[in-house]
């Protein structure tokens, strides 16, 4: 088995699956019908994602194990999301604030695999990327709204970005697995996705009238390691809840 | 100020669509939301190629009450209706 592409895939097809089920929470919660018709409209764009990028992680690994195999019958330590996916929602500013973080980095990240001469992940990230053009869009307009907003709402969006800014520099770390990917030209450096992830924001954040915390306080090794398998216990919840049903009746269909 | 989001009118162009459509109403901030929201609420099955929104409060309709003087002419005036134009074969649905 390719093991450089198998784990490159559950990372991809991990950070969207563990985000799209966050997302799913807010379902009839949300602040207002048209919140929580787009942040399900969202959650949905990334389980169809996951979906493919799992997939094709089965078809790789060569072990007979499918999308649902993968999703719904893996351990904590075997998923290799970014743990910024896998924070609680909070309030809706918190949500927003890890959407927004996140989006800026998926995009940029799909941008690249487009280009990826595995043609079997190009053509998943020119899929995804035209659903997360408009996701960044969306949370992007958010920020700026909730920024500019109240003092109240001021604040809580400023503590909120100061809060998920914490999971952020997991983001840009290259491991062994991505540098052999990136060398290959199949995958891409996380390093490079840096500096133009860090201008959008920082424009974002500008307009919103927020403060953007420094690039170090991102930079804790504590705060890594959900790539490699080393989670925090939010992830456990998580995966309890939504691999609940599959475990307790195996094989079960609709 | 009221605190709750004003209401807006979607008006949507259908993928083959000629003119935009009236398609519902929803609430937002201000414009560029009103255009995202209308995306999530009206177009994820492809319903659109374009989008107009305006605030319900710039529509100005006209009264049921003036429904006689508007919308009831008099019908014996025959050359309003050009029903005196032999139409060729080939034209079906005018």
């Amino acid at each position: 088995m390719d093991r450089a592409l198998f784990e490159s895939l559950l990372r991809l097809g991990d950070s969207t699956l563990i985000l799209s089920q966050r997302l799913s929470e807010w379902c009839g919660h949300a602040p207002a019908l048209e919140e929580d018709l787009a942040i399900t409209n969202t959650a949905l764009d990334l389980l169809g994602q996951a979906r493919l990028w799992l997939t094709l992680a089965g078809e790789v690994e060569g072990a007979g194990r499918d999308e649902d195999a993968l999703a719904y019958l893996r351990h904590d330590h075997e998923f290799r999301n970014v743990l910024l996916v896998e924070r609680p929602n909070g309030h809706y500013g918190d949500t927003l604030a890890r959407q927004f973080l996140f989006d800026v980095w998926h995009y940029f990240l799909l941008q690249e695999l487009t280009r990826s001469n595995d043609e079997r992940i190009a053509a998943i990230a020119a899929k995804s990327v035209k659903e997360v053009t408009y996701h960044v869009r969306r949370s992007s307009d958010l920020v700026v709204r909730l920024g500019d907003g109240t003092g109240v709402s001021h604040n809580k969006m400023q503590e909120a970005i100061d809060s998920a800014w914490r999971h952020t520099g997991e983001l840009f770390i290259d491991d062994e697995i991505d540098r052999e990917m990136a060398q290959r030209g199949a995958g891409c450096s996380l390093a490079a996705l840096q500096a133009p992830w860090y201008d959008h924001v920082r424009e974002v954040l500008d307009e919103a009238t927020l403060v953007m915390p420094s690039q170090d306080e991102g930079m804790h090794a504590a705060h890594r390691g959900g790539r490699q398998g080393r989670h925090t216990e939010a992830l456990s919840y998580v995966l309890a809840e939504m691999q609940s049903l599959p475990r307790a009746y195996p094989g079960a269909v609709w | 100020m009221s605190k709750e989001w004003p209401l807006w009118e979607v008006f949507i162009r259908s993928q083959h669509g000629l003119a935009h459509k009236h398609v519902g109403s929803l609430h937002a901030p201000d414009a560029e939301m009103a255009i995202n929201n209308a995306r999530d609420v009206y177009t994820r099955r492809n319903e659109g190629l374009s989008i107009w929104v305006v605030r319900a409060s710039d529509i100005v309709a006209s009264q049921p009450g003036d429904k006689e003087p508007l919308f009831d002419p008099a019908n014996n005036k025959v050359y309003r209706h050009p029903t005196f134009f032999p139409m060729p074969e080939e034209i079906k649905h005018m």
